[in-house]
């Protein structure tokens, strides 16, 4: 219905750009030179006018209806509604709606039946509303434009000022972007932190939110808060980022020095792509591999020199996890090293330096801030890389230093808990915001400053 | 030190007879870059513990040149150099030579002050570290102190010796870099315009240090300046458009050149 | 190496500190350390594409096998007395086509054998049966012969995936049964048997006998038209071999086999830890052998939805939601990201806001993308009420991941327009909207288009996000609109490759494959705009 609104409007807009383009011409005689503006500018300001409007109130409409209707059906049927909990209110109107558009619902109960039919009719109430207040905006729009169209008239800094608008409104999508994922984040963290202490979060060292809910009879229900502890989840995060970094760091580095210092352009032309495809593989196939190959090969050999490896094993996460993060660490050393000026290689060499002396005690520690910053760079991919683990790495928070041991980490709890049926306001789910919260925290510090470490580089050199 | 003065003893030995003899020499150098030729079949010698300043307009080919005697343009892919230059008698892009230690004879201090960013110390001591000239930690303190002496640099530098490189003023920085040639005890230090981003304060100081160094080594330096090669250097190479124009003692070659594009030159018809 | 370098300080030549002994040994250490640096660096770029070279010969050679399919050709009885042409969707598709399979093996008569038999093809048959006949009435009416998918077990042996088996050998003695049928005994010429038992795991018992049990290799006889699995062995009389047997297989007689006549198979893999029986592998090899098995091109994989069963699951649906997913996508950051790259460089002034949408806009690239399924799962699905594993959902969350990457790379592309451009446009009156969208904006149309192309390849190869908002949960219909439940490619990588069945791991590398492949093809393009418009100012 509110489909057709939108085609209606857009074939409006087309015409009123006609109808504007003509009455521009229509208001000189033909004499287009004595216009201010463009008749196609005086048209495209009467589209924006006859449908902008109504577009922008139907975008309104369609964010905030699904709210106001729930909230209707909740307040029409209170006292229905009175002894549930808020997941079975929001089931219930999620039935509700979904039958009132033809859906199925596996209960189908009388009490729905009727809320069904309430929340019909008020979508339908809703959509003739909604068509009303377009047409008359669309209509007056129109109108106000129309009147205004003259040769004398500024039509192009109006469609340009308007334009600007939106060239704005587009740039400030990304601030909207960071504002939700913090506002989220926080929100649902806090309505966490209402039910686990904050300090029994960030320091506890049990970690099992599967069996989040003990007791029985009066109890039940109760959240047991000694369960929420992330600290092991915290310790095999690191311990998978360190094995990945020990062996991304000085694969990418070494690659990176090769590719740029000592590389033939032919060994270039085949080893940039390399380094490109790695980096365009997406992470779930990493995963895959990870688990269906590297684990049971680790595990294989573990069994060979008679150790125990797990058959989800951090080292078998952690080094699939460096591969992936090789070329990241790569290009992003090579800009560096790129960065440091060639007069300090000549210089170098001028005192009869090798390649390799020059690279080491010139370029390297002259580089050295860009590198660090690479590297926290890759740190902070690892932390907030999801798919390897989740396929590769256990699901068992084990608090240990042993890299042969199945360890789970922050994404791969946020994932569990996640995944699947959820009610939205049990605290297993409210910990995976948490657990997200931390997450974004880490790597945003770590972006910061890494940025900021690269910025002062950067600046030395230019 | 001891091993400086030793060596520099050696040198002063080695060219006992009293007309200079010919420390680096040159014959029919030529330099592709790609397919354009930048050097034409150059003759030229360089006589032991004088100043030879090469001249010219720009892209003439006199760093070109300069860069051959050290094989500087070993590092640009593809510049290929042909003709012989020799070093005491032997041919220096022979490929058996091996060009790290030729470098270690034949120093070089660039255009643009391009101290390392580190201290100044190290800036110094970088040279005699890799070279391994220093067996000590005390030896490598003198070589640093006397080369930072002998580039007139100390006595500003001393109470500051681990403070970075990158924070001295730009004739200092300069000197800096002269200082660090100095300390690989190089046979002969190549200068490419070693003043054009000094002010003349410092560029006096710098010429004054060239006329001072002149005592244990074999100076090469490019200059855009014609006074300026009038005032250090004692033989002048004149060129143009990637030919050895005239060749001679300097006073000669600024009061009575043979050839007239020089003549031009220093008069400043063309540059 | 350095004894050749340096003529240096030859005869008659002062030796100077760069040219003495121990200026040379030194040289020869230093060279050495050069050497081994580089052998460094090049040992870590050869790793790299070690890595890369195993990671894509490992799902390449495990993708092949899925891209064909064994069907077996059964003759149907779909005559009216077994299809009522007026109720075809009350028939019992399955149960015909199992009828014709058991009527191939008459011999067969426990119920747990028949079942076995029932189990080699796709449990899918009947859905199968029953489409071909909407679609082509003119089959009903009397037999026809229609190829049914084989079940993925059996199409995993009969691919060599299962088990390990060796080729028939002739045994070069007499054999001759007891029965034709049950277990029966065996006696050979000679012993050979017997040795060839212990060295496939047969079990020595106190009485001498040698005892095959299902931990060790199979030892299957066949001869006389039948074939006997051996279950023990023990020395007869005058250098015979006398074996138990079970018949899986009726044998014509009782008579000996004389030398050479009787074949031997061994399966090396143990039954126990093998997933596909003795008695089925030997009615495969006999309908293989009666040419009745063909191995097709898989169309099922490539055009159906998922499913439980590894034989009859499809990528097109999950190929399907991608596609939906990025349209929406690309509707989203596409416009929005190139505006606001617009906006930042031509338009903005330097002031703080701008500042804080550049640093934002940064951070937010280096966002964990699991981050942003949380923002799509609290903001889209629970405070907007949005549906659930639905492609716009789905697309939206993405856009806002690749919003950042499109930004970056059209300012890139914009600030590499040279500014002679705009002066030239403003210098002859335009306005500077005018300007920009005339003239810049074309100009680095290519460089904007390779990094949306880019962009939206990492947003087809993410999975992370898309689990938080439910498209992950198991969806058998094709989706038909932005709206559908769906599942994606890489989401259903990862949920096939969590299955336990052996098919599906064959299936997950084939579905990598094809994300590859579009993965591919999309760098591709990216590359060749990137060739074909590249412009050095």
């Amino acid at each position: 219905m509110v489909g057709y609104l939108v085609v209606l409007l857009l074939v409006l807009a087309a015409a009123a750009y006609w109808i504007g383009r003509t009455r521009a011409i229509a208001s000189v005689n033909g004499d287009v030179a004595r216009l201010h503006s463009l008749p196609g500018q005086h048209g495209m300001f009467l589209a924006l006018f006859a449908a902008g409007p109504a577009l922008l109130a139907i975008l309104l409409w369609s964010l905030v209806t699904p709210g106001i209707e729930s909230s209707i059906i909740a307040d029409r049927f209170s006292s229905e509604l009175s002894g549930m909990g808020i997941p079975q209110v929001e089931a219930f109107i999620r039935d509700a709606r979904a039958m009132a558009f033809g859906g199925h619902v596996g209960f189908a109960d009388p009490t729905k039946e009727a809320a069904a039919a309430v929340y019909k009719s008020i979508h339908t109430t809703s959509i003739w509303i909604i068509w009303a207040v377009a047409l008359v905006l669309s209509a007056s729009g129109f109108y106000w434009a129309y009147s205004r169209i003259a040769p004398a008239y500024r039509a192009r800094h109006v469609v340009e000022r308007v334009l600007r608008a939106f060239l704005i409104a587009c740039s400030v999508v990304a601030i909207l972007t960071t504002i939700g994922i913090v506002l989220s984040l926080i929100f649902e963290s806090l309505r966490f932190f209402q039910q686990v202490p904050f300090y029994k979060f960030l320091f506890g060292t049990h970690w099992s939110p599967q069996s989040a809910f003990t007791g029985a009879g009066a109890e039940a229900g109760a959240v047991n808060e000694d369960i929420f502890g992330m600290v092991p989840l915290f310790a095999g995060t690191l311990l998978i980022t360190f094995i990945a970094m020990l062996v991304a760091a000085p694969i990418g580095l070494m690659a990176a020095i090769y590719l740029s210092d000592y590389a033939s352009k032919s060994v270039r032309a085949v080893a940039k792509p390399v380094l490109e495809i790695l980096a365009g593989i997406p992470t779930v196939v990493y995963g895959f591999f990870a688990a269906l190959t590297v684990a049971p090969y680790f595990r294989g050999i573990g069994e060979s020199l008679g150790l125990n490896v797990a058959s989800e094993s951090a080292l078998a996460a952690g080094v699939v996890m460096g591969i992936m993060i090789i070329p990241f660490v790569s290009s992003l050393s090579d800009d560096v090293i790129n960065a440091v000026p060639q007069s300090l290689r000549d210089g170098s060499a001028g005192l009869g330096a090798t390649k390799s002396e020059t690279i080491r005690k010139v370029v390297l520690p002259a580089a050295l801030p860009g590198i660090v910053s690479a590297m926290l760079l890759a740190v902070s991919r690892a932390i907030g890389e999801t798919m390897i683990v989740v396929m590769a790495a256990g699901l068992a928070a084990n608090l240990t230093a042993n890299p042969l041991e199945a360890v789970t980490t922050v994404t791969v709890q946020i994932v569990t808990l996640l995944v699947g049926d959820q009610e939205f306001d049990s605290a297993k789910t409210l910990a995976a915001f948490a657990l997200g919260l931390v997450l974004f925290c880490i790597t945003l510090t770590l972006n910061i400053v890494a940025l900021r470490v690269v910025q002062k580089y950067r600046e030395q050199y230019d | 030190m001891n091993i400086m003065t030793e060596a520099g003893v050696e040198q002063k030995l080695s060219s006992g007879t009293n007309a200079p003899s010919i420390k680096m020499k040159g014959e029919k150098v030529s330099v592709h870059y790609g397919e354009k030729r930048a050097l034409f079949d150059v003759d030229l010698d360089i006589r032991e513990n004088q100043v030879t300043a090469l001249i010219g307009p720009s892209g003439c080919g006199k760093s070109t040149f300069l860069r051959c005697l050290n094989r500087m343009n070993d590092t640009i892919d593809i510049a290929r150099v042909s003709g012989k230059i020799t070093l005491d008698g032997e041919d220096v892009y022979d490929p058996k030579i091996d060009v790290v230690e030729l470098r270690a004879r034949v120093g070089m201090v660039f255009q643009k002050p391009n101290p390392f960013p580190k201290s100044i110390y190290e800036n110094v001591a970088y040279g005699p570290r890799i070279h391994g000239l220093a067996r000590s930690k005390a030896e490598l303190d003198g070589i640093v102190e006397s080369s930072l002496k002998k580039a007139g640099l100390f006595n500003e530098v001393k109470d500051r010796l681990l403070e970075s490189g990158t924070g001295l003023s730009g004739g200092q920085q300069q000197r800096l870099c002269i200082a660090r040639a100095i300390a690989v005890s190089p046979e002969v230090i190549l200068m490419d315009e070693p003043c054009s981003a000094l002010d003349p304060i410092a560029t006096a100081r710098v010429e004054e240090l060239i006329d001072e160094l002149r005592q244990n080594y074999t100076i090469v330096i490019v200059t855009h300046s014609m006074q300026q090669a009038a005032r250090v250097s004692q033989r002048t190479a004149m060129f143009h458009l990637g030919y050895l124009v005239e060749e001679g003692a300097t006073d000669k070659m600024f009061t009575n050149p043979d050839d007239k594009r020089t003549q031009d030159y220093i008069t400043g018809r063309f540059g | 190496m350095t004894d050749a370098i340096s003529s240096f300080g030859a005869v008659g030549r002062p030796v100077s500190i760069h040219t003495d002994d121990a200026a040379k040994a030194r040289l020869k250490g230093r060279y050495r350390t050069e050497t081994w640096f580089k052998w460094l660096g090049a040992a870590a770029v050869a790793l790299a594409g070690l890595f890369l070279v195993l990671l894509l010969s490992t799902i390449v050679t495990q993708a092949i096998p899925a891209l064909r399919q064994n069907y077996l050709t059964l003759p149907i009885d779909l005559s009216a007395s077994k299809v009522d042409p007026a109720k075809l969707d009350a028939v019992n598709y399955d149960a015909i086509a199992q009828e014709a399979l058991t009527a191939k093996f008459p011999d067969v008569k426990s119920r747990q054998d028949k079942r076995l038999l029932r189990g080699l093809i796709s449990t899918g048959t009947g859905v199968f049966l029953r489409k071909d006949i909407a679609a082509d009435p003119g089959m009903l009416g009397g037999t026809v012969d229609y190829a049914v998918p084989l079940d993925d077990f059996a199409d995993l042996y009969l691919k060599g995936l299962l088990a390990d088996v060796g080729s028939d050998e002739a045994i070069s003695t007499s054999v001759t049964p007891s029965e034709t049928s049950g277990d029966i005994d065996l006696t050979f010429g000679d012993d050979a048997m017997l040795t060839l038992a212990r060295g496939h795991g047969a079990t020595e018992r106190e009485n001498g006998t040698l005892t095959l049990t299902s931990g060790a290799s199979s030892l299957l006889v066949a001869f006389n038209g039948g074939t006997v699995k051996l279950t023990a062995l023990s020395s007869g009389t005058n250098g015979t071999a006398v074996a138990k047997g079970t018949v899986i297989e009726a044998l014509d007689s009782t008579a000996p086999a004389a030398s050479g006549q009787a074949f031997l198979r061994v399966i090396d893999t143990p039954e126990a830890s093998r997933k596909i029986s003795d008695k089925m592998i030997v009615w495969l090899d006999t309908l293989k052998s009666a040419g009745l098995i063909e191995s097709r091109f898989n169309s099922i994989f490539f055009f159906t939805g998922a499913s439980r069963e590894p034989e009859l699951a499809g990528v097109w649906g999950a190929v399907v939601g991608s596609f939906l997913t990025m349209i929406v996508t690309l509707a989203i950051a596409f416009p929005i990201g190139v505006s606001a790259a617009i906006y930042l460089e031509e338009f903005a002034p330097k002031n703080r806001l701008t500042t804080i949408i550049e640093v934002n806009i940064n951070n937010l690239a280096a966002v964990p993308s699991i981050v942003f399924g949380l923002l799509g799962l609290a903001v889209f699905l629970n405070f907007f009420g949005m549906p659930r594993s639905a492609p716009v959902v789905g697309g939206m969350v993405l856009a806002l991941m690749t919003l950042p990457i499109i930004i970056i790379a059209s300012r890139a592309s914009l600030r590499a327009v040279p500014p002679s451009i705009r002066e030239a446009a403003l210098g002859i009156g335009a306005s500077k909207v005018q300007t920009v969208f005339h003239h810049v904006l074309p100009l680095a149309m290519p460089g904007i288009m390779t990094g949306t192309i880019l962009g939206m390849a990492h947003a087809l190869g993410e999975t992370a996000p898309l689990l938080m908002i439910g498209m992950v949960a198991f969806i058998v219909d094709i989706p038909g609109g932005f709206t559908d439940p769906a599942t994606i490619l890489p989401v259903q990588i990862f949920m096939w490759a969590d299955f336990p069945e052996a098919g599906f791991q064959q299936k997950t590398s084939a579905a990598i494959l094809i994300l590859l492949v579009f993965l591919v093809i999309m760098n591709a393009i990216a590359v060749i705009l990137r060739r074909r418009f590249e412009r050095r100012w």
